[in-house]
């Protein structure tokens, strides 16, 4: 046949309409276009979703969860509408009924809750991206019991990145990709800034920049990486504080960094009969004193023209007082950091150590540069260029997940300063609202007052003993103890000690477990068998013991049967949302931003987007804030609240498009009518600038403070040191050393003084019960699902529909496995049977699998023989929430001591090979539960044009 | 069967890059996306909430771990979708004609009208990039968005392939692997790029840039480190440290 070839239409018409909104297939938020078609009733649907190339987040490009978002939307595991339960609480047996009714049973058990006692309710939130409104509704509430999920997540990240340097990884900062030259990570879930993330990595690599991946599993990024440091788990701070050694050693520290920038030449209180022995010394202004190193005598650090000397010391009435730098040598010069001493626990042999150390080095002071940018600091010096050194840093879950976590990302920042490399050309760059010190931010607030709104926030940060959240006998005002003894710095709360608290009964019972997308009877608890009991259990009386049951999910998830009333949720593509300057924003280094989702379809089911669904509850409660002086409903819905709630005048949920004295205007400025529309037109989103010469040095630069004020950032400029040293947690040991009305009780006072080390500092995480469990085990997120939200799409779950254990070749060989045999992997907590797998790129010690794969049997509207629910399993049964029993007779979290933050990757494992189960499925098979939604069609010929 | 036209006017292809490749399968989701709803008919899944769920893909992306003779595993992540080959046997196979390389551009494409869904067309292929539609019957294969890359419909910056487009590590690039001069031939030669199985004599358009040399820093024990001057200790204890720090800060 000779050749041919028909006439092809090349220019087809792609969609009849695009609509720009959010993605909401993770934390990362990207812009995007959904291409609207109108099917053969002429009704317009979904057609398409690509990136938005004008969007600051992702300029364009979309990863897998973002394109699947169509399968997202129209997945057959949406709820259809509120539901209350019938049978057996976790049975999956559920009625529709109106939403009417829905209100009416919501307010029937929250209002006398409210009336005689609101810490009854526990309001927490899963992978909710309105903090700052959900945080409202329950501080109007006035119980102190709520928080998200950052507590399980990655406080540890957060929390030493803002105590430390006034910012944090997350999405909160980035690489300074156009300049880096070496970019390090360590333990990043490529789920947050996932997107910015690798078009960062194509962009250095073009370059021909280079990356380290610190990681014991070289997957996704690890794999591309130049270099790959396969740790093992627990020990990077260890392993940093090595290299911390070494470059002191060497002297290679940028000494000019360190003196005017950070707290490295403040005076500390070498007192030791003080009680403020160990604090900074400071003016009658409350100024950190330094020794200016013009005069030789003490001055406030801000002083203009000030010259802070890391070396000098101050002796007053026969006491020295060092500076912070002087106690740093003396620490990290010992020889317990030495590459040598380290070694063989870190699993990185003594030379690459020194090798890794010495590349830092050579990169950030030989590979120096200028940038042609003039600039003010805060102490008035001008500076007619930005000195920069192109070595950057990301980490996130992997390094934070473990009791050692707070200290370890501590002692990261720590390496970041010494080199001089935070804030710079080259570095690590905030985004606004960073930089923001730990004292710019609310400290918690649990004062609870019958039918008045709690006292204030319930988040922050604490700065000594007399922020704790603790009633007037000392006990715990919060149900998941957070800001307590136990973990003083939890900044974002414990979600995952609340059902285990709320069940003991320890510390109070409560009334009403609230919770919105938070798969707590499933893969977001440690403990999942456990968790399903708590509850399910009924006490003498025969009530649950925890009484009732509020969720809000747009899917049918795992939780879902353990609920009593059911709050449908909508789709990403059905709802208004803001991406917020309050919360948690989608902001470049560069500029400020915020994003708006707003209902490109209306929902053909009868529910309704949360937030707006919480504006009803409000009014009918009659929260203050969500009530208007008549007594009449204050926002009809969550769009109104979005364009007229001001959180300080002038200050509201959106930056963009608002009324100023001139007209429309970015940043302060009065609620604008028309401002959803104006962000629609824009694609969405709203991004203003920040003006070149401000853009870096933001801490300290008095263009950044002055334009960030007039955002509506801060209210005044906030120039500060970085805190190498962290008085707070030297407020918290002096406070255990006996000092202070607050006192810690005494079976605390010695994890206190230990692990609240002002400078940062490795341990082990307790061990207790880890006798003969020897192997680390660990999860890792695929880069194409978020959570367990990607098995119910039916393109996604064909990527990752099963995770097997994956075992080193090593500890295959040892075990006599082979690829699809079985193991039992026991912890001191729990067994699993699961199917295992060879993966050589592995720490020799570690073994894994895929995050939130495994599902219960009826759950997403899956086939109860899907392989998600048969093969698939999750590590978390061999987790529990505390520590196994110390003889004590009381609950240890298995929390980071200082933070709180759930240590999921300190779970220590042993592996026995097991013969294949009888039914060829992986234990705990546990039987299915009644799906509320039914199952999904047998075939997918999706085309919505013609 | 089918002949291939003598000579085509471009070589329109893909060159992939294999060291920036993070495996993120955001490629395999936008085509998937994009072909369901144009080109010819939608990319069906079979069983798609069941126990073997199976559907159309064009492009997917495969791991393979590697284990150099020295140094740690590597983990290589390899899309894959049809190469375009110049001599595509592919088509020469084709009972009816239906599959065929365009003259213009050299994309090699399956008219589904005339497609007998025989499957002889990716038993030819030794490359696996063609799949059979389990609900339509026909051959699907990647088109190289040629419904985007001329649309007049997209701005111009969009006419590229979707999986192009999307890529978010810039793994992907698209152009003119016959042109010399065009920015994807000059990738080529900048970075050795190379032909997927070239004893298979196919000669493939497509291109795949190899990953870089990896783990440089990792030396054997014995093997001089050029690095360690730069951690030669100024001190060895805090003294010493703290009178080095004292004279270096007077010269700053």
């Amino acid at each position: 046949m000779t050749h041919i070839q028909p006439t092809l239409d090349l220019s087809p018409k792609v969609s009849d309409e695009v609509r720009k909104t959010t993605c909401y297939m993770c934390a990362c938020r990207c812009g995007i276009n959904v291409h609207m078609k109108k099917d053969p009733l002429g009704d317009l649907k979904v057609a398409y979703i690509e990136g938005n190339r004008d969007h600051p987040v992702n300029k364009g490009v979309l990863c897998a969860k973002g394109s699947a978002g169509i399968m997202q939307h129209n997945a057959p595991s949406r709820l259809k509408s509120p539901m209350k339960r019938v049978g057996e609480r976790g049975e999956g047996k559920f009625e529709d009924i109106s939403w009417e009714e829905a209100y009416s049973i919501a307010e029937s058990w929250l209002r006398p809750i409210r009336e005689t006692n609101p810490e009854k309710l526990a309001f927490f939130t899963g992978r909710d991206q309105s903090q700052s409104f959900t945080s409202l509704w329950a501080q109007s509430f006035g119980t102190p019991n709520y928080a998200a999920h950052g507590g399980f997540c990655s406080v540890n990240m957060a929390a030493a990145g803002i105590y430390t340097m006034g910012g944090a990884f997350w999405e909160f900062g980035q690489p300074d990709w156009d300049h880096t030259k070496l970019f390090m990570l360590f333990g990043v879930a490529e789920d947050h800034d996932s997107n910015p993330i690798k078009m960062g990595i194509g962009k250095i690599k073009k370059r021909g920049a280079r990356i380290i991946g610190v990681n014991p599993i070289r997957t996704g990024y690890n794999a591309v990486a130049d270099d790959w440091v396969g740790i093992t788990p627990g020990t990077d701070g260890l392993f940093i504080l090595s290299m911390i050694h070494c470059l002191m050693k060497a002297g290679k520290i940028d000494l000019h960094y360190l003196a005017q920038y950070t707290d490295a030449a403040v005076l500390i209180n070498g007192d030791e009969k003080s009680p403020e022995f160990g604090l900074k010394l400071r003016d009658d202004n409350g100024k950190e004193l330094v020794i200016d190193r013009n005069t030789g005598k003490p001055a406030p650090f801000d002083k203009k023209g000030v010259k802070p000397d890391l070396a000098a010391t101050m002796r007053v009435a026969g006491v020295t007082h060092r500076p912070v730098f002087h106690q740093m040598a003396d620490m990290y010069l010992d020889e317990q950091y030495a590459p040598e001493a380290v070694a063989d626990r870190c699993g990185i042999s003594a030379k690459r150590i020194r090798t890794l150390a010495a590349e830092l080095a050579r990169v950030a002071f030989d590979e120096a540069f200028e940038l042609e940018h003039e600039w003010t600091d805060f102490r008035g010096e001008h500076h007619t260029s930005m000195t920069g050194r192109p070595v950057s840093f990301h980490a996130m879950r992997g390094i934070s997940a473990h009791a050692n976590g707070f200290q370890t990302c501590r002692a990261l920042h720590t390496l970041q300063i010494i080199l001089g490399t935070v804030e710079v050309p080259g570095g690590f760059r905030f985004k606004p609202p960073y930089p923001k010190p730990a004292t710019a931010h609310p400290k918690p607030h649990c004062k609870v007052t019958p039918n008045a709104p709690l006292d204030g926030p319930h988040l922050g940060f604490v700065h000594g003993p007399d922020d704790l959240a603790l009633k007037e006998d000392g006990s715990p005002a919060r149900i998941d103890k957070a800001f307590t003894w136990e973990n003083p710095m939890s900044s974002h709360g414990l979600m995952h000690m609340v059902i285990s608290n709320a069940y003991a009964g320890d510390p109070y019972k409560i009334d009403t477990l609230f919770m919105y997308m938070a798969n707590m009877s499933w893969n977001s608890s440690m403990n999942t068998t456990g968790v399903q009991d708590m509850l399910t259990d009924k006490d003498e009386s025969g009530e649950y013991v925890i009484p009732r049951i509020i969720y809000s999910d747009a899917y049918s998830s795992e939780m879902v049967a353990y609920a009593d009333l059911i709050l449908p949720d909508t789709t990403y593509l059905e709802r208004h949302d803001c991406i917020s300057l309050l919360d948690r924003p989608i902001c470049e280094a560069d500029a400020v931003a915020d994003a708006i989702r707003w209902p490109v379809v209306e929902p053909d089911r009868n529910v309704k987007g949360f937030q707006s669904a919480l504006c009803d509850l409000g009014a009918r409660l009659g929260l203050p804030a969500f009530t208007n002086v008549d007594g009449s409903q204050k926002y009809a819905d969550y769009a109104d609240y979005i364009v007229n709630h001001e959180r300080r005048p002038g200050v509201g949920p959106l930056a963009g498009w608002r009324m100023g004295e001139n007209g429309l205007q970015g940043g302060r400025g009065s609620p604008n009518e028309s401002q959803l529309d104006n962000y629609i037109e824009n694609g969405g989103f709203f991004v203003e600038h920040i003006p070149d010469g401000a853009n870096y040095y933001k801490p300290w630069n008095a263009d950044y403070q002055d334009w960030a004020v007039k955002m509506g950032l801060y209210d005044s400029p906030q120039p500060y040191l970085f805190s190498l040293y962290s008085e707070p947690m030297r407020k918290f040991q002096l406070a255990a050393e006996g000092h202070g009305e607050r006192q810690p009780p005494d079976h605390l006072r010695a994890r206190i003084k230990e692990k609240m080390s002002p400078l940062p500092i490795w341990y082990e995480t307790d061990q207790q019960g880890n006798e003969g469990f020897t192997v680390t085990a660990l999860t890792q997120r695929p880069m194409a699902m978020y959570h367990s939200w990607g098995s119910q799409n039916a393109w996604l779950r064909q990527l990752h529909g099963c995770n097997p254990m994956y075992l080193p070749s090593n500890l295959m060989r040892e075990h006599d496995l082979s690829d699809g045999d079985w193991a039992e992997i026991t912890s001191p907590h729990g067994a699993i049977t699961v199917p295992v797998m060879e993966m050589a790129a592995l720490n020799a010690n570690t073994i894994w699998t895929w995050n939130a794969i495994g599902k219960r049997k009826g759950a997403w509207a899956l086939d109860e023989k899907a392989p998600e629910a048969t093969k698939g399993f999750l590590l978390n049964h061999l987790i529990h929430e505390l520590l196994p029993p110390k003889g004590d007779g009381l609950r240890w979290a298995n929390s980071d001591p200082i933070t709180g933050q759930a240590a999921w990757f300190d779970l220590k494992v042993a592996i026995k090979k097991v013969a294949a189960p009888a039914d060829a499925q992986s234990q705990p098979n546990m039987p299915p539960i009644n799906s509320p939604v039914g199952k999904g069609p047998s075939e997918l010929k999706w085309k919505v044009g013609q | 069967m089918t002949q291939l036209p003598t000579h085509t006017e471009k070589k329109l292809g893909l060159v992939i890059d294999l060291d920036t490749c993070v495996g993120c399968h955001a490629c395999v989701i936008s085509c998937k996306g994009w072909n369901t709803e144009n080109y010819g008919a939608p990319l069906s899944d079979q069983d798609p909430y069941g126990a073997d769920p199976s559907g159309t893909f064009l492009n997917r992306v495969h791991s393979y771990e590697v284990q150099p003779a020295q140094g740690d595993a590597q983990l290589i992540h390899f899309p894959k979708s049809c190469l375009h080959c110049e001599d595509a046997p592919c088509v020469t196979v084709c009972p009816t004609g239906a599959s065929y390389k365009r003259v213009e551009d050299g994309i090699v494409l399956v008219n589904e009208s005339d497609c007998i869904g025989c499957g002889l067309c990716a038993w030819a292929c030794p490359y696996g990039a063609r799949e059979m539609d389990a609900a339509e019957g026909v051959m699907k294969k990647c088109t190289l968005c040629v419904d985007r890359i001329y649309n007049e419909n997209l701005p111009e910056v969009d006419r590229e392939p979707s999986c192009v487009r999307t890529c978010p590590s810039n793994a992907r690039h698209f152009g003119d692997l016959g042109d010399p001069n065009s920015d994807v031939s000059k990738l080529v030669a900048e970075r050795g790029g190379m032909d997927l199985m070239p004893e298979q004599g196919t000669k493939p358009v497509n291109q795949y840039l190899p990953p870089r040399l990896k783990d440089r820093l990792a030396q054997d024990e014995d093997q001089i480190d050029i690095l360690a001057p730069y951690l030669a200790p100024v001190a060895t204890e805090t003294k010493g440290f703290l009178s080095w720090l004292d004279k270096t800060l007077e010269k700053l």
